[in-house]
């Protein structure tokens, strides 16, 4: 990799250098160094923990380095805190959301810049900025008035983004921007971005999707355990050459697929409907299958799978899982053998506050001691063997989930459904922010569990798993269906479908 | 294989040493406040005569505020307590004027009533989904004015034959009984306090009402029958409220429905001096029953120093702010 040498240099808007910053014990960041030219788009890429959002909270000001320099346009650039960094031009959208849920579109975007007038503020010009920031996104579920809590998570993004536009800033950090947008929301932010850039932004661009970065980017850092491990040209670097460079190895096949004989139909449901969405579902689920739901963010999916689960109302349609039929409450579904993993770890799926050992054992607090009493030995005994099978990074059982990276959280919202031993799992987005290696493991899990082992005597398990991300419904799956609009269409063998036309029926388009 | 069995042992035994530090926490600050009153207040202070008054004083607040604590890390609150406690002693004396039964069953019947409150908090919390601080402030009212009527606006007398043992329960031990070291009602909530402990660590409901306090959406998610968890907290609440109405109808022999105005704030600044957290999530019995003994340390000291009322509150509200802001340092830290 050669460090590429050209006019470019003469405009570097972005300078670090030797930044380093420990959190006690951890390295987070070791020497590390990037510079970003006007109208270019860096990204930076690495797994999770490799300090890609650590070197990026030291530019926007939301932690201090312990060493390093910083240059903003030539000048020395050492912001005290965000609101200092955005004076400065730098604006960073953060990977968890951070906006007043309680505030609409309009306040949220110019929260914190509100023009005034003698202190009053002028809500004219608030609106006006607004409607500017959120035009480029074309989106109707976007209006200034629009109560953020109401909106959906790739909408909420969106707002985001549309804060930082606001700014006018000249350095735009993107921290996996797109990990909840649907395609055409992505799309969407793409010509944005090409926009910023013509007029000559600096843009950095965190991702797990090297996809993303190999179409948008003009170059790309790697990161590993807080160093950069190389710098290239986006041009002159392949795609497998980055994920070798991120995880240091090369990654075996990353979507395994053993042999298996799909069995009896373990979930039946016909013409479902939710209180809004989904308005017509219907889909069978064998033994021994992995069946994929695509579609865009607010189709329907996961409102599905809540109403299955008894999380959302049912109005109409028929479900039977296992040998009982009717809608049931999610403590009835737990008994009846089936378990969800929510799409949201943060809010519903986990309780962070909590030790993992709590948190692994609380959909079943069965077998920890005498008189149905429950005993903490016990819980950690039990949750132990999940940390070691699913290489769950912890200090221990007692640990509080919060301190976890979102990769090992994951995988303790994961070790519930197999502590519990269901035998439908209903996936939602089991692998949404979670590193490459994470999510390998992920993927090994799921086969591993619809195929089953005679030798280890476990029966196959059924798999219906929600997912936005194609490639990985394309490798996981036996057979996949698509939800457009509240409605889910029919399912197709994954041999006989491919990304594009799946694509097409997301986004309602007759083929 | 080896090493990572020894790192968890490490880590337990760090961790142990985490929680053991985060529970005792509050009783060191029991014990900085109990020497600063031996050094400061007379030499009555110290003595075993004193200290039995303390736990005697604490008992009520302290009965209460174990029924509250659950509340509290379930993520609720209940302002009803009082209300419930004074609603507990006219109840209790109206059952012993006005009916034959024998002073177990009128206590008794004094919880029972007190636990129907409580449930009746749970059930408006659940099905109107309003929240709790709305629900038990209508409920303390409601309660309050119950209290009234039973009593028609004025004290229930019982005949002091009719009591029984039911005054002796925070009475002063005798001499020839000397060896019971502390009245019955003292030893009452230690015990309780013990089955609190227990239920909160070891059992179901206890590891249900942590959830649900920590976080009820995933709570929900996992199965916890949160409805019916959240009615049982308050319904247990009441009864504890309830147990504390019956020590001081113990302490006054009369059924007042004045009586306990404002209790609740007290038994819910012991359960916050004691490290609960009004978000839900965190609490402990050990701590609860420190904070309500810093209160009454704190009491007795002022009184016996010589200090006028108002200064005692005074202190009392400082310590409530001090003890929360200093628990909040230690969260941040470890975090």
């Amino acid at each position: 990799m050669v460090e590429r040498i050209d006019a470019h240099e003469m405009a570097i808007r972005l300078q670090m250098q030797g930044v380093s910053k420990r959190f006690g014990a951890t390295i987070a960041l070791e020497d590390v160094g990037i510079k970003v030219a006007a109208g270019e788009v860096h990204a930076l890429v690495g797994e999770n923990g490799a300090g890609k959002s650590t070197l990026m909270k030291v530019c926007s000001g939301a932690i201090k380095a312990d060493k390093g320099r910083m240059e903003l346009d030539g000048a020395p650039y050492q912001p005290g805190n965000p609101l200092e960094a955005r004076r400065a031009g730098v604006a960073m959208i953060y990977q968890e959301l951070s906006l007043t849920p309680h505030l609409n579109v309009q306040e949220n975007i110019m929260l914190g810049m509100e023009p005034t007038k003698l202190g009053v503020v002028r809500w004219k010009q608030v609106r006006q900025r607004a409607i500017e920031a959120i035009k480029e996104f074309d989106n109707p579920e976007l209006t200034p008035d629009a109560k953020v809590s109401k909106l959906s998570v790739g909408s909420q993004q969106l707002v985001e983004i549309a804060r930082a536009l606001a700014i006018g800033c000249n350095v735009l950090v993107l921290d996996e921007p797109t990990s909840s947008l649907t395609q055409q929301d992505v799309e969407r932010l793409f010509e944005i971005i090409g926009r910023l850039k013509q007029q000559g932004k600096a843009i950095v661009y965190i991702s797990h999707f090297i996809e993303e970065v190999k179409r948008i980017a003009d170059r790309v850092t790697v990161l590993r355990d807080g160093k950069v491990v190389g710098t290239s040209d986006v041009e002159a670097i392949t795609t497998d050459e980055i994920v070798a460079l991120m995880v240091g190895r090369h990654v075996e096949e990353l979507y395994p697929r053993s042999a298996r004989q799909p069995g009896q139909v373990v979930l039946e449901i016909e013409n479902l409907a939710g209180a809004e969405k989904p308005s017509s579902a219907s889909l069978k689920l064998r033994r021994g299958e992995v069946l994929g739901i695509a579609g865009l963010v607010g189709a329907g999916r996961t409102e599905m799978l809540r109403s299955l689960f008894g999380l959302d109302p049912i109005k109409k349609g028929r479900i039977r899982l296992g040998v009982y039929t009717g809608p049931a409450s999610p403590v009835r579904r737990w008994m009846q053998g089936a378990g969800l993993l929510s799409e949201d770890r943060k809010e519903e799926g986990l309780a962070l506050a909590m030790s993992v050992a709590d948190n692994v054992t609380l959909s079943k607090l069965d077998g920890f001691g005498p008189f149905r009493l429950v005993l903490p030995s016990r819980q950690d005994r039990a949750t132990r063997r999940w940390l070691k099978q699913l290489d769950i990074r912890c200090r221990g059982p007692r640990q509080s989930v919060t301190s976890l990276s979102g990769g090992n959280q994951q995988k303790v919202a994961l070790a519930r459904l197999l502590q519990h031993d269901v035998d439908v799992l209903l996936l939602d987005e089991p692998t949404r922010g979670i590193d490459v290696a994470a999510k390998a493991l992920v993927y090994r899990l799921i086969n591993d569990l619809a195929t089953g082992s005679e030798a280890e005597g476990r029966e196959p398990k059924a798999v219906l798993m929600v997912s936005s991300y194609l490639p990985e419904l394309m490798g996981v799956c036996d057979r996949v269906a698509v939800m457009c609009r509240g409605k889910l269409g029919p399912t197709h063998r994954i041999d006989e479908v491919n990304e594009h036309e799946l694509m097409l029926e997301a986004t309602g388009q007759e083929k | 294989m080896q090493k990572s069995e020894m790192s968890f042992e490490h880590s337990n035994l760090f961790s142990n040493w985490r929680g053991w530090l985060n529970t005792i926490s509050p009783v060191l600050a029991l014990f900085a406040v109990f020497g600063l009153f031996v050094l400061i207040a007379p030499s009555s202070f110290a003595t075993t005569r004193n200290l039995e008054m303390i736990a005697r004083q604490t008992t009520i607040v302290g009965v209460a505020a174990l029924g509250m604590t659950m509340v509290i890390i379930s993520g609720g609150i209940d302002l009803s307590v009082g209300s419930i406690v004074a609603l507990s002693t006219v109840v209790i004396a109206w059952l012993l004027r006005y009916t034959g039964v024998n002073p177990l069953v009128a206590a008794l019947g004094g919880v029972a009533a007190s636990a129907f409150f409580g449930l009746i908090s749970g059930l408006l919390i659940t099905r109107l989904r309003v929240v709790p601080f709305i629900v038990t402030l209508g409920m303390m009212l409601v309660v309050r004015g119950a209290a009234k009527g039973i009593g028609q606006e004025q004290k229930i007398d019982v005949d002091p034959v009719r009591l029984a043992w039911l005054d002796e329960l925070l009475a002063t031990v005798p001499q020839e009984r000397s060896w019971m070291l502390l009245p019955p009602g003292v030893w009452i909530m230690i015990f309780l306090a013990i089955a609190m402990a227990a239920l909160l660590r070891y059992t179901r409901l206890g590891r249900h009402t942590f959830a649900i306090g920590s976080n009820e959406q995933t709570a929900r998610l996992c199965g916890v029958a949160v409805e019916r968890v959240k009615v049982l907290v308050f319904t247990l609440c009441g009864a504890f409220a309830g147990l504390a109405g019956l020590m001081q109808f113990s302490r006054l022999t009369v059924g007042d429905p004045t009586v306990a105005v404002g209790l609740e704030l007290n038994v819910i600044a012991a359960v916050v001096i004691g490290g609960g957290s009004l978000s839900g999530g965190e609490g402990s019995i050990l701590g609860t029953l420190v904070g309500a003994l810093i209160m009454t340390v704190i009491a007795s000291g002022c009184t016996q120093r010589g200090y006028p009322n108002w200064v005692q509150e005074i202190i009392t509200g400082g310590i409530i702010v001090i003890a929360v802001a200093l628990d909040r340092l230690r969260h941040r830290r470890a975090s």
